[in-house]
């Protein structure tokens, strides 16, 4: 490993160097593509691209990384516009279009390629290497021509940063503040070509499109901003473009292409499960916290409605009296029972028998308090006949915040009644006005 | 001779897939079938470790759980984590082929497969990979014979299947209303794509399937709506797709997949101009010389 981080392997350097430079700026680019929800338009371009190469090499005979890139750039220009127009233009649907424009032209590609190869031309030997990809045979020339074009896309990206962001976003807005979204929709386009055909020589045709998006579905999930985003998906080219090169070091046989891949999905799994608010494991979380909260307090209401109706807030109640009081589910009332008590909201007194603590009283007025005040609010406010507010206030108790509940009390006037002539219950009753 | 089988292992591809590939566009999933085609590549590696053998039937079983496999796990990224669909679909293909070509690079010895070959396969090699019977008996090339047992079952699937097919595929609502299973055919569907690109990898290889999935049957919809004459345009269109494509190819002398592919292509290309009911160029005719109801009957 130690060999491999000093870089003092010039060769190391080079390959590292090339394969961190392609996965960073397709990563920066790959961000908007995956924005514009294009990312299988991306797929088709690397495929497209092909012909481009093949007939660049027919015509001038060179193998140089220049010609070959401008080949690639009007090949991938081309399947767009004509992806473009048999989605616009005909009945085909758009991912058809996508899957049309990539088999065929990679067809061709394929034919240009395998009838090269027959001519026996002496020098062709290389060209299919943008099938998988290069990155072990990348020449200090081959790094000249992508840090430049690496240089030139983020030059791009910088100085329209603001544009692209709102043609991403909403393209309809940017129109209508008088930007020219035709012209930055076709300099992005012409961006996005750019860094498939030159991240091609990285990963190869079929895993291009994982460089583009991976990165940036991957950050996705960690931010709301495009700025950190467009970071994020960077940084984690970088990282799998390092350590890609790195395994390939260590273990020659394997390929850093597929490498680099597999580590960008690896990144985006862990991104997708582990990731606060948007993750998944975060959100079963907040799911499973809003189910306990909402069991918890139906059965503290439970408890407040048999103290109410017998006037003996703290009295003793059976899970029976609980079950008449309101449907429970069995295993939920169970649960939900232990909860409470454990939190010390309630008191046990032998098998099935409960009461409610000091604490427990408080809790159960309040989600009471909750509930009437906003069916009070939608009669007196929101014009709702009294006997259609129950359901509603069943729903937004548990959501109510102390802010929310501060307002409604001022809105109302610190009520006495609900719209069912109940009792509101406060922590402090407020005491009847003089009139 | 040669040509013969040569031929006759592209239609039979083109057939395969062409039927199961209009269900795919009709149903806006063209995508997914260029998704699974390429991530049953360590279904076909990992059945070749395990069985050490080409047999057909633990490819078919390999290739069927990724087909399976892939379809979970884009529905997985789509509606668990959220993530936009085209996301979903490119994530789970680069990373399962990713996989497949790590496993050949590492088991480069025992699988003969390469990378070239998953690719654009090697149908020229057909008529060498004989079957020959234990009395000694030369039966033809093998993948022909596997090739014409799946478009059998690919048949019976959709002879059997068609209602379902064709419920789930225009009115999914009305499917679940009626009792049919939409996710049932959505699977189904998907194992079939994924066994008949197993089988059709060796010989032509990933692009060539996803030629004949998705190009066919969109030239087929340029030029009819009715379901039956669909199906039976792309037979015709992939029949003639694979003979114009093995000359071209001979013409050219490059590969044979590639070449079905790009003559695929123009087809879908003259559809696209000449379609009597949505070409282009006929629309622009018509637009142009309107016909005239003449008043001779009167």
């Amino acid at each position: 490993m130690s060999d491999f981080f000093t870089f003092s392997d010039p060769n190391v350097r080079l390959v590292t160097a090339g394969t961190i430079l392609l996965g960073m700026s397709a990563a920066i680019v790959g961000t908007f593509t995956f924005l514009r929800k294009r990312a299988l338009v991306g797929d088709a371009i690397a495929h497209a691209i092909l012909p481009g190469v093949c007939l660049s090499f027919i015509i001038t005979g060179e193998k140089h990384p220049v010609y070959l890139l401008v080949g690639a750039v009007l090949a991938g220009w081309v399947s767009l516009l004509v992806m473009d127009y048999l989605s616009s233009r005909t009945k085909l649907s758009t991912d058809t279009a996508i899957g049309a424009v990539l088999s065929v032209f990679f067809g061709a590609g394929i034919l240009l390629l395998t009838s090269i190869q027959h001519s026996s031309s002496a020098n062709q030997a290389g060209l299919d290497q943008f099938l998988f990809g290069k990155a072990a045979a990348m020449t200090r020339q081959d790094i000249w021509v992508f840090s430049g074009v690496a240089v030139v896309l983020l030059g791009l990206v910088l100085a329209f940063f603001r544009s692209f962001k709102l043609i991403s976003f909403d393209p309809a807005f940017a129109k209508s503040i008088g930007l020219p979204v035709r012209r930055l929709e076709f300099l992005l386009s012409t961006i996005t070509v750019l860094a498939v055909a030159t991240g091609i020589q990285a990963v190869g045709v079929v895993l291009m499109a994982a460089l583009l998006i991976t990165p940036a579905a991957a950050a996705r999930f960690w931010t709301d901003r495009i700025q950190v985003m467009v970071l994020l998906a960077a940084a984690f080219g970088l990282l799998s473009g390092l350590f890609g090169s790195w395994i390939s070091y260590t273990a020659p046989s394997m390929p850093t292409g597929p490498w680099i891949v597999v580590l960008l999905s690896l990144i985006a799994v862990v991104s997708v499960v582990v990731a606060p608010q948007r993750g998944i494991w975060a959100r079963l979380r907040l799911q499973r916290g809003n189910a306990r909260k909402i069991r918890q307090e139906n059965i503290l209401k439970a408890f407040y409605g048999i103290g109410e109706a017998a006037d003996a807030p703290v009295a003793t109640v059976t899970v029976e009296a609980l079950r008449q009081q309101r449907p429970f589910e069995d295993r939920a009332l169970e649960l939900g029972l232990w909860e409470l008590a454990r939190k010390g909201l309630l008191h046990r007194h032998g098998a099935g028998t409960y009461a409610l603590t000091p604490t427990g009283l408080r809790e159960s007025r309040r989600v009471v308090r909750l509930h009437r005040l906003w069916e009070l609010y939608l009669t007196e406010r929101m014009n709702y006949a009294a006997d259609h507010v129950h359901n509603t206030a069943e729903a937004i108790e548990h959501v109510i915040t102390p802010e929310v509940e501060a307002a409604l009390l001022k809105e109302l006037d610190h009520p006495i009644l609900d719209p069912h002539d109940a009792v509101i219950p406060y922590q402090n009753p407020p005491k009847p006005s003089a009139s | 001779m040669n040509a013969f089988w040569i031929i006759l292992t592209g239609a039979l591809v083109a057939t395969s897939c062409g039927l199961l590939g209009t269900f795919l566009i009709l149903r806006k999933m063209a995508m997914v079938g260029d998704a699974i085609s390429h991530a049953v590549l360590p279904g076909i590696v990992i059945a070749y470790l395990l069985s050490e053998s080409r047999d057909v039937l633990p490819m078919l079983i390999g290739a069927a759980a990724l087909g399976v496999l892939t379809t979970f796990m884009i529905e997985f990224l789509y509606q668990k984590a959220r993530l936009q669909i085209d996301a979903s679909i490119g994530i789970t293909f680069t990373w399962l082929f990713a996989m497949g070509i790590i496993l050949i690079s590492l088991y480069a010895g025992q699988v003969d497969l390469d990378q070239d070959c998953v690719l654009y396969g090697e149908i020229a090699y057909v008529p060498l990979d004989l079957w020959i019977t234990e009395s000694g008996r030369s039966m033809g090339p093998r993948p022909v014979w596997i090739l014409g047992g799946v478009l059998l079952l690919i048949l019976l699937l959709i002879i059997v299947g068609y209602r379902g097919l064709k419920i789930t595929t225009f009115n999914p609502e009305y499917a679940a209303a009626v009792g049919i299973s939409t996710v049932f055919w959505h699977y189904l569907l998907m194992s079939a794509v994924s066994v008949t690109t197993v089988v059709a990898f060796e010989s032509v290889g990933a692009i060539l399937v996803v030629a004949f999935l998705i190009v066919p049957p969109a030239t087929a919809y340029l030029l009819t709506e009715k379901l039956q004459q669909m199906l039976l345009l792309t037979v015709g269109l992939g029949l003639l797709t694979a003979v114009s494509g093995y000359y071209l190819a001979v013409w050219i002398d490059g590969s044979v997949a590639g070449a079905m592919a790009v003559t695929s292509g123009v087809f879908l290309l003259l559809a696209v101009l000449f379609s009597p009911s949505t070409g282009v160029l006929t629309q622009r005719f018509r637009s142009r010389y309107p016909l005239r109801v003449t008043e001779t009957g009167k």
